[in-house]
């Protein structure tokens, strides 16, 4: 393989895995049906604290 | 997709992290080993002399890295400053690469030969004595007797990571060390035959045992003078 | 179990001490095996005198003694790593401070400030807060008995073989990775119970979902693992001594190297502190994230495209050139996610920007957040080539590494710290509200002196390297340099004073806090800087 090949090679690749994950992410995070899980998720630091609620149903 | 492949389960979580973050360092490191074109085809690099790799060692545990660099970038203004610019192969028998990445003080790839021993040995114990500017400190400790008890042992650990040593470099690493500090001894042929271009001399100036600064002054001495730029080829599968 | 299991560890290790120091010639090693031994005698004392304690088992409780080392040590380091990085500012200025000898000179002091400031302050900050959020956040308590403690205290050991290794001339020659093969190996045991104890927990836990901090804390602790282990690969000269050599050479090692240094900041100090900033802003000013599901974007670009940087701290070097356009490339990229980031920080706030006037601890998250977004703009730009070629090797490079260090990763742990005392320790704020604002001001001075010289100082530098006279020649000598960066460096180093008395201020407040003492300025505290259940019910019983 000769070195040109390599850096493009290389490049293509790189771009690709992350146009991929990139659109995979987007997806997963805009999906509709993700936000009400998503809406859960934001508020889990705002009601965690006192010790009492490790013992507290959920 | 669902909502808790990750959301929900952290041993998911933990794999897609690890393979989203090992590709970029695959991509990146591996080719370096298997592309024959990575490390350029030179005439002269040698393994470091035992008193060289002491030199070294001490230019590692004094930290010298933290201010100079041994890589001179291929710049007009930096090959006109230091010399041609570094070729990879001139560090391939360095473990670790000492390239640096700040230059406090000059870069020290191409220093060997520049100055006399004296002027080291003077800038080592007091720089501002030779350079009225310098900010770097003072090494008057370096006058130490110089402990090469395990050098066998150092070259023969260089030898397990991939540096060429010989069995018969190995076999007289202490000697060797002792060599290149006396250019009367016996058996210097053999020592230059197996280090060529190895500078042989008192390093430090004194006629004292043998002291760090004779190995690190021997180590500075050497750097960049090993490859023969006349016979190098930059046309070839050229890499910058 | 979890008893004997301890113990058994404390008496291999303080066995493997006893070997060492009988069998080995070294005495740097000697030491260090003395400190192992000595280390892991204390730790079974512990273990036995605490055998029965119920409180270490009660899972009805959030395990927080630990977390409390955590963050006392990170004040301690913080002054510490701060104190050396100022002594070696002022040597830069005036060489004779060296003193020429072994141990103060700055060659040997200079990796004891960088990894004292990132490792010990910046890791011990880490455990404190990753510990604390992944509890809270999973609503269970620490997973292990002895584990924890373990890590938090093992974590110490690392940082003390590290830093006296360094002053004795022991290191690996590699930047940010210079502990010695052993150091490493111990770091690598932490480390890993590091991660069990965090993902034990994450699997414990009663919230059904994980919260995006601690994907953050996640990818932090893996992705270090793996950096340290693959830049780490040596091989000792003797297995009684302390010098190694690495199994990669020149090109190759220092691609690793870059890799593994690159991402120490893109995981060390951006990953693990982006979940401080996930977690400590919304529980301050009490507000959800702006956006949950921006913060999802941000993380998985983020740590893909992190790890491809590296290569830009080698461009025009020996580096061949398709492994420079992949760093530059992806450097350019990473300006989005961080930037998205920046953004999901900041607009946490809307709604509620009248806090950055009334809480000093709010000000103090988000200026952070604004350095880091500043940071994340000028390294980008510093990667292109055409604009590299001019920084690298000046103290340019300086200025960038601190103005996220100091701006980003030291005022966000600041934040960090001033949330987390009073609730750890059961108060109802910060000893005194006026002194965080003191130190906000002092280290954001200081801040602005170490950034601004440094650029200066770094271009002017870089164009004199490369400046020509009129003949076709050089300009300037390499002496002439060192001398034009005297008066930057003497500003540097009182900024850098500055940044160093603002983090004495917030020691003694902790101090203060810490003692029980009446806070200062209650009426003013917000309701947010109470620990949990103070403010408004009865006063539960304080974690062990």
């Amino acid at each position: 393989m000769d070195y040109q090949t390599v850096t493009l090679l290389s490049q293509y690749t790189a771009l690709a895995l992350f146009i991929g994950l990139f659109v995979a992410v987007l997806i997963y995070a805009l999906r509709p049906s993700n936000r009400k899980y998503f809406d859960h998720a934001a508020k889990i630091p705002l009601e965690d604290d006192p010790d009492e609620h490790i013992s507290r149903k959920i | 997709m669902n909502h808790d492949v990750f959301e929900k389960n952290s041993i998911n979580l933990l794999v897609g992290i690890l393979i989203v973050v090992a590709i970029g360092g695959l991509v990146e490191i591996a080719p370096l080993y298997w592309l024959n074109s990575t490390i350029e085809k030179v005439k002269g690099m040698r393994p470091y002399t035992p008193l060289e790799l002491a030199g070294r060692d001490i230019y590692i545990r004094e930290g010298c890295y933290n201010c100079h660099s041994q890589m001179i970038r291929s710049l007009k203004d930096e090959v006109e400053r230091y010399g041609h610019y570094s070729l990879a192969a001139e560090s391939m028998y360095d473990h670790p690469f000492q390239w640096g990445s700040k230059r406090t003080g000059p870069d020290l790839a191409r220093v060997g030969g520049k100055y006399s021993d004296s002027w080291h040995v003077e800038h080592m114990k007091n720089p501002r004595a030779v350079v009225p500017e310098s900010i770097m400190p003072g090494y008057p400790f370096l006058s130490a007797k110089l402990d090469y008890s395990s050098i066998q042992g150092h070259l023969k650990t260089n030898r397990t990571v991939g540096v060429p040593y010989t069995d018969e470099m190995i076999a007289s690493a202490e000697a060797d060390l002792e060599i290149q500090v006396n250019p009367d001894a016996d058996g210097l042929e053999a020592f230059a035959k197996r280090y060529p271009k190895a500078q042989v001399r008192k390093f430090d100036q004194s006629s004292s045992d043998i002291t760090e600064l004779d190995a690190l002054v021997a180590y500075l001495q050497m750097l960049g003078t090993l490859v023969d730029f006349t016979k190098f080829d930059a046309t070839g599968p050229n890499l910058r | 179990m979890a008893n004997s299991l301890a113990l058994a560890g404390a008496a291999i290790c303080a066995a493997l001490g006893l070997v060492l120091i009988v069998a080995t010639e070294d005495k740097v090693m000697a030491f260090h095996a003395t400190l192992l031994l000595l280390s892991a005698l204390i730790a079974g004392w512990a273990v036995i005198r605490r055998r029965d304690d119920a409180d270490l088992r009660d899972q009805t409780k959030y395990f927080d003694g630990p977390i409390k080392v955590a963050t006392i040590a990170a004040v301690f380091w913080g002054i510490a790593g701060f104190l050396v990085g100022d002594v070696i500012a002022w040597q830069l200025a005036f060489p004779v401070l060296n003193f020429d000898l072994p141990w103060t000179n700055f060659g040997r002091l200079r990796p004891l400030h960088t990894s004292a400031v990132i490792f010990a302050f910046g890791g011990n900050v880490l455990l404190a807060t990753s510990f604390y959020c992944v509890q809270r956040t999973s609503r269970a308590r620490l997973a292990g008995v002895w584990s924890p403690w373990f890590v938090v205290w093992g974590f110490q050991l690392f940082v003390v073989l590290a830093a006296t290794g360094y002053l004795l001339g022991v290191t690996q020659g590699k930047e940010y990775a210079e502990p010695e093969w052993y150091v490493d190996i111990w770091l690598t045991i932490v480390w890993v119970a590091y991660l069990l104890v965090f993902l034990g927990t994450l699997m414990k836990r009663r919230e059904p979902h994980i919260y995006v901090a601690n994907w953050f804390f996640l990818a932090f602790i893996v992705t270090v693992a793996m950096l340290h282990l693959v830049n780490n690969m040596t091989l000792p000269v003797s297995w009684t001594g302390t010098r190694s050599y690495i199994i990669y050479s020149g090109v190759q090692d220092a691609m690793t190297q870059w890799w593994y240094g690159h991402n120490a900041v893109g995981f060390f100090l951006t990953a693990g502190f982006l979940g401080i900033m996930y977690y400590f802003i919304p529980k301050r000013v009490e507000r959800p994230v702006y956006s949950y599901r921006l913060s999802i974007v941000h993380f998985w670009s983020l740590i893909f495209l992190y790890i491809w940087a590296g290569p830009h701290h080698l461009h025009y070097t020996a580096l061949p050139d398709w492994a420079q356009t992949l760093g530059a490339t992806f450097s350019i990229m990473l300006w989005m996610p961080s930037w998205g980031g920046m953004i999901n920080g900041l607009m946490t706030l809307s709604g509620a920007w009248d806090r950055l006037r009334t809480d000093p601890v709010v000000r103090l998250l988000v200026v952070s957040v604004a350095f880091y977004g500043m940071s994340t703009f000028e390294g980008p730009l510093m990667s292109v080539k055409a604009v590299n070629s001019l920084s690298h090797y000046t103290d340019w490079t300086i200025g960038h590494v601190h103005s996220g260090a100091l701006g980003w990763v030291g005022m966000v742990s600041f934040g960090a710290i001033y949330c987390l005392v009073p609730w750890l320790w059961n108060r109802k704020g910060m000893y005194s509200l006026k002194l965080i604002e003191w130190h906000f001001w002092i280290a954001t001075i200081g801040i602005l002196l170490y950034i601004t010289s440094m650029w200066v100082g770094g271009i002017v530098q870089g164009l004199m390297w490369r400046a020509y006279d009129a003949l076709g020649f050089l300009q300037y000598s390499f002496a002439e340099t060192v001398e034009a960066l005297h008066i930057p460096y003497l500003i540097r180093a009182t900024g850098g004073l500055l940044f160093v008395i603002g983090s004495f201020i917030m020691a003694y407040n902790v101090w203060r806090t810490v003692r029980g003492d009446a806070l200062v300025d209650e009426e003013d505290q917000p309701s947010s800087a109470a620990a949990p259940g103070l403010d408004t019910g009865p006063q539960p019983v304080a974690a062990e």
